[in-house]
């Protein structure tokens, strides 16, 4: 009787510490960039361009291109997704089960490749065989790719989650497959599509590898104004400020800072997408029940 | 007696290998209400089903025979499945407004029928509600989520939804399964208005409710029409033993 009490003892022990862990990794990874990036935390800080060979000012001009750059493949990924994911989920005849098969692996298999891959391909694909040179437009495309995996799956779950019943009730009232889809389905998936997209380009913004090959720059002086142009963005200059620097003393505070900035953009992307796709849970479980 | 408004002749219908119904020969009359009673499982649903070929969207259904409406055949190649719909309405076992405001939910079909002005679909919407008895209780809430409604009026609502596209025809599966008795109560006394209109088929495994509002009551019994007559004649005098065993409460 003692030796099994004690065993549970033990495997619970053993679990809590497993959960601890986590815990602690988050904490002290967050507690480290806030200790060392909040020193040069500023409005400053946010709306200056690094001067003096990088080694002052502020991350003005990353923060731009992160938000161009996101918003851009933003714009290409979320009709491609939601249309592959529109497809797989309504229009699809189930019956072709190898089709499908191969579908939805492909998906996988593009959600598993390393980025450095994705930026290989549109360094071929886009800048050279396109000839649309290292430019926010490269960048963004190849970033959509990378986020295909991410809004296809997501978006199809958002679609499958709305009730068999409105399907049915839109037929039955003489709707045609595709006036089904568009004023019975989509409609009620659509908080879960953005969700799925917000999440997908968070994951983007972060990237660094697909970029660096494709369009971004160690410096420039000026803001983007075209899409063929090159950019800065945060994730590159974390890069650059971390293995260039003239000074590492004196830009040593300026990387966690800018660190800190990356993190507190992805995290508030989340925080909405979390936010929005509960909400929009909690709307549907009346209906469900 | 008022003629035919839907004949099936010979009709069969596989789910994969599953026969499901077999070899049904019924005739619904025009501006009467027609109960398809059976125990769980019978097909009565699938039946109704194929009146609207709803079960077109079930993957592996086969059917042979014939079904016609108004002398024609609704299973020929030539039909149009979605105007078809339009002809046949259908209220389903569990209510399922879709999570818009009443109005919206009643100018649902209208909207995707053909461009419709504010105006007309305002008259729209007032006439399907007062169709289904449910205007006095919405007419200050048209702007309110269905889903606000209580269980009984969003299933009138389905009810005025199913109006608004001026069907013919009316199916009901188990409209009132998931509903209490009161608001059973209310969409049974909506029954009786609505055959003067339209063709009504009630698919319903309550035998009482068969009884109560139908004008002929077909019994199914595993995928066979076991019997088919005056709800009367039913009820006080079955030709089939199974027919006697059923309402008698033998089995069910």
């Amino acid at each position: 009787m003692t030796s099994k009490s004690t065993t549970q003892t033990i495997a619970f022990l053993v679990l809590r510490l497993c959960t601890a862990a986590i815990l602690i990794a988050v904490f002290l990874l967050v507690g480290f960039l806030v200790w060392n990036g909040a020193p040069v935390m500023s409005l400053q800080f946010l709306i200056e361009s690094p001067r003096e060979g990088m080694t002052a000012g502020g991350v003005f001009p990353a923060i731009v291109g992160t938000f161009y750059l996101t918003l851009l493949t933003l714009l290409f990924a979320l009709p491609l997704g939601v249309g592959a994911a529109i497809y797989l989920s309504e229009y699809a005849d189930p019956r072709r089960r190898r089709t499908l098969y191969i579908i939805r692996t492909a998906t996988v298999v593009l959600a598993g490749i390393p980025s450095i891959v994705y930026g290989l391909l549109g360094l071929g694909l886009f800048v050279l065989f396109l000839r649309l040179g290292f430019s926010l437009l490269s960048s963004a495309l190849t970033l959509s790719f990378l986020t295909l995996p991410v809004i296809v799956s997501a978006s199809e779950e958002a679609l499958r989650t709305v009730p068999m019943s409105y399907r049915e009730g839109a037929l039955a009232l003489g709707a045609t497959k595709w006036q089904v889809v568009r004023d019975a389905v989509l409609p009620f998936a659509t908080p879960g599509i953005l969700t799925a997209c917000v999440l997908g380009v968070a994951r983007a913004a972060g990237e660094t590898a697909p970029i660096l090959l494709t369009g971004a720059a160690y410096f420039l002086p000026q803001l983007p104004h075209s899409v063929f142009q090159q950019f800065m963005a945060l994730p590159f200059h974390i890069f650059i400020l971390s293995t260039q620097s003239v000074d590492p003393r004196l830009t040593r505070p300026l990387q966690f800072g800018t660190v800190l900035v990356l993190l507190l953009l992805v995290l508030s992307l989340n925080t909405v997408a979390i936010v929005v796709r509960s909400r929009y849970r909690r709307k549907y479980r009346r209906v469900s029940g | 007696m008022t003629e035919a408004k839907i004949q099936t002749r010979g009709l069969n219908l596989w789910f994969g290998r599953k026969q499901v119904l077999e070899n049904i020969d019924l005739d619904i009359l025009a501006n009467s209400v027609t109960a398809i009673m059976g125990p769980s499982g019978c097909g009565k649903s699938t039946f109704i089903r194929v009146l609207n070929r709803m079960n077109d969207i079930t993957l592996g259904c086969r059917i042979t025979g014939s079904v016609l409406i108004d002398n024609e055949d609704i299973y020929s190649p030539s039909t149009d499945v979605v105007k078809l719909r339009t002809r046949v309405g259908m209220v389903f076992q569990k209510p399922n407004p879709f999570p818009k405001s009443v109005y919206d939910n009643v100018a649902f079909g209208p909207r995707i029928q053909r461009r419709t002005s504010k105006k007309e679909l305002d008259v729209i919407v007032e006439e399907s509600l007062k169709g289904a008895a449910l205007w006095d209780e919405v007419k200050d809430r048209l702007n309110d989520s269905a889903l606000d409604l209580s269980g009984g009026q969003q299933q009138r609502l389905c009810i005025a939804r199913a109006l608004a596209v001026k069907p013919e025809v009316i199916l009901m599966d188990e409209p009132c399964s998931a509903l209490d008795p009161s608001a059973t109560a209310k969409i049974e006394q909506l029954m009786a208005e609505l055959k003067k209109k339209y063709t009504v088929v009630i698919v319903t495994h309550n035998m009482q409710q068969a009884a109560r509002v139908s004008d002929y009551t077909a019994f199914l019994y595993v995928g066979k029409l076991v019997e088919y007559d005056l709800t009367d004649d039913i009820f006080e005098n079955p030709k089939n033993r199974l027919t006697e065993n059923y309402i008698t409460g033998r089995f069910g």
